[in-house]
């Protein structure tokens, strides 16, 4: 076969250029190879460039929500080179390594950091047979690698020699080790609907998405995901109003854009993973699966916009947060993680994995409507009740809080219950500040 | 040389030198770095053994937890700052027997194994759908009575022993309350 060019934009655009390539050029060893870092090259690349138009959206947005109007010079009308020209600004600013600083650490720290935001990329299904690999551990693949992306805060914190910056590493480690629990028990539910742990067949069993299995999973799977990328309302790892930048407080120039580009990448990763896991992925009423012409396979280009799409939604919801809400104390954070989601997460858990289990073997013609039925019902009564049991044990919090005014300091760090706490006394440390904290204008 | 020897090469050259680094770093920060990039080179040999579920365990194990508290520990530890511990003692005569025999028992039980396959000559074929369902058959083997039910009950018998001793241990007892 040869190369014509005319099929080679057509296999562009129905996201087969693999395909078409490998049978051009023949089933040599070079072929694969070259194709193979071709593939990473692509998913490697495509996400740290679309941290620019990320970076742009989020500003604007988060500008709209605020009655602010956001970047509007650069670049025309709507500010569109704004993250290019900040990008450029951040190459030509110096780096600087402070006095004192482990420089092992301190550089090794962002690098880490990038690659661990890009490696995961690796097993986001963005339309029907398109995925960097379809490992079949794929969902502990994902857990593993930001398991890794904790020590490269660790490092940043400790390299720095700062004590702003080791506290922040301090503070982040905390968060992201706890807020990993409930994530990978709410990543067991789609594991077990599904009964594989590969990305691609989690969507491919995604014929009514899981949100609708088990909303009350779903919506601990975002909230720690919130609490993984360090977002509002759980973005105490760079609360500048108490430890200056968190981890990255001495770090500047373009190592400084690194972190946040590694930032960037890890929520939309998240995004993606919530649209993976929850909504569907690339599955929309069937529309990933048209054929048009002499097999122009147009549903894959649409399955690539719904992926997106899905992912653009979730990280709405993620900016929309950041916009309205104040930030959590450390105490409030734990708490609401150890003595509220995990053993709501755990009870979820036991109750899909069981209820599985009994509908697949006994009565399987309910089909697979009946099945995300009664896990609805059944998720929805466990959901409720954690709520009234949440809400009894703040009662009895305020009650022994009223009789004892004396200790009351005391009592609210005492494993209140975050709602109770926040109503009692309002966080302090809320983000209002006119531009957002991480926004490509480094202050440092 | 195939691409997969090379890589296999490159692969042991980072666990071996960084293993070496480990021992004989004299910054105790910088020898649990060097310990977290050999971890990261056995998880590589994993994945060349087609054994992606243990890399990926070793990553989240090894590197995710393991390695994050030896640094909290050297962090908290009183001379942290200084970080230049001799990195040698006069044990050595003891370590020398200690590698030796280490070293023996690993030949010997390798070669036990070693001598009916052809190991310079590539592995085994495996089909790929056995490769792709390794979960499922360590999931089944876990629970099944034939394989390995006993061992995996009394090791979560063990963890959830361990759990109840340290919520014990953690407990605010009723006088540190009343002082609270």
């Amino acid at each position: 076969m040869s190369f014509n060019i005319g099929e080679f934009i057509s296999s562009i655009f129905d996201l087969t250029a693999g395909d078409y390539l490998a049978s051009v050029w023949g089933t040599e060893p070079w072929v694969s190879v070259v194709l193979d870092i071709l593939g990473i090259l692509i998913v490697a690349t495509i996400p740290l460039l679309s941290v620019f138009f990320v970076g742009l959206i989020e500003r604007k947005v988060l500008a709209r929500m605020q009655d602010r109007i956001g970047p509007n010079r650069v670049g025309g009308k709507y500010g569109l080179l704004q993250m290019f020209a900040d990008v450029v600004k951040m190459l030509t600013k110096e780096l600087l390594v402070p006095a004192g600083a482990d420089k092992v650490a301190y550089f090794l720290a962002p690098i880490l950091s990038l690659a661990t935001s890009a490696l995961l990329f690796a097993v986001v299904p963005f339309a029907p047979g398109v995925i960097g690999t379809n490992l079949g551990v794929g969902v502990f693949y994902v857990l593993s690698i930001s398991s890794v992306s904790v020590v490269a805060l660790l490092l940043a914190g400790w390299g720095s020699n700062n004590k702003y910056a080791l506290l922040g590493a301090f503070r982040a480690v905390a968060q992201l080790v706890s807020y990993e629990v409930p994530m990978i028990l709410s990543l067991l539910v789609p594991i077990i609907l599904a009964s594989s742990m590969s990305t691609m067949e989690i969507v491919e069993a995604q014929a009514i998405p899981f949100v609708i299995f088990a909303p009350i999973s779903a919506l601990i799977f975002f909230v720690s995901s919130l609490a993984e990328t360090g977002r509002s309302p759980f973005d105490l790892l760079e609360a500048e109003s108490e430890i200056v930048a968190g981890f990255h407080t001495e770090y500047s120039g373009m190592v400084f854009g690194l972190f946040m580009a590694a930032e960037y990448m890890g929520i939309m990763f998240m995004c993606f993973l919530f649209s993976t896991t929850y909504l569907g992925g690339y599955r929309f009423f069937g529309l990933e699966e048209i054929v048009v012409g002499n097999g122009f396979q147009l549903g894959r280009l649409l399955g690539l916009f719904i992926t997106i799409f899905k992912g653009a939604l979730v990280f709405f919801v993620f900016m929309w947060l950041r916009a309205t809400l104040p930030r959590l104390r450390i105490d409030q954070l734990l708490n609401f993680n150890w003595k509220f989601m995990v053993p709501l997460m755990l009870m979820i858990l036991l109750t899909v994995a069981l209820l599985d289990r009994l509908i697949l073997d006994y009565i399987p013609q309910v089909g697979d409507a009946g099945r995300a039925g009664i896990h609805l019902v059944s998720n929805i009564i466990i959901g409720l009740a954690g709520i009234e049991v949440l809400r009894r044990s703040a009662r009895r919090q305020r009650q022994r809080h009223n009789t004892t005014s004396t200790v009351l300091a005391v009592a609210e760090n005492e494993g209140a219950p975050i709602f109770v706490a926040a109503e009692v006394e309002p966080a302090y440390g809320h983000d209002d500040h006119g531009h957002d904290a991480h926004a490509p204008v480094p202050a440092h | 040389m195939t691409l997969e020897q090379v890589i296999f090469i490159l692969v042991s050259f980072l666990t071996l030198g960084t293993g070496i680094v480990v021992v004989t770093n004299r910054n105790l920060f910088h020898a649990a770095l060097a310990m977290m990039a050999s971890f990261l080179g056995v998880a590589g040999l994993y994945i060349l053994l087609d054994a992606g579920f243990l890399a990926a365990a070793q990553l989240l194990v090894y590197i995710g937890a393991i390695s994050i508290l030896i640094i909290f520990a050297i962090m908290l530890t009183r001379r942290m700052m200084q970080a230049r511990e001799a990195s040698f003692n006069s044990q050595s005569g003891l370590g020398l027997f200690t590698a030796v025999a280490t070293f023996a028992l690993l030949a010997a039980v390798i070669g036990q194994f070693w001598w009916g396959v052809d190991a310079f000559n590539g592995r085994p074929d495996v089909p790929d759908t056995v490769l792709q369902n390794t979960v499922s058959s360590l999931g089944k083997a876990f629970v099944s009575p034939e394989a390995y039910v006993v061992p995996f009950i009394v090791a979560s018998v063990l963890l959830l022993a361990a759990l109840i001793g340290a919520i014990y241990v953690a407990w605010p007892t009723v006088h540190a309350e009343d002082e609270a």
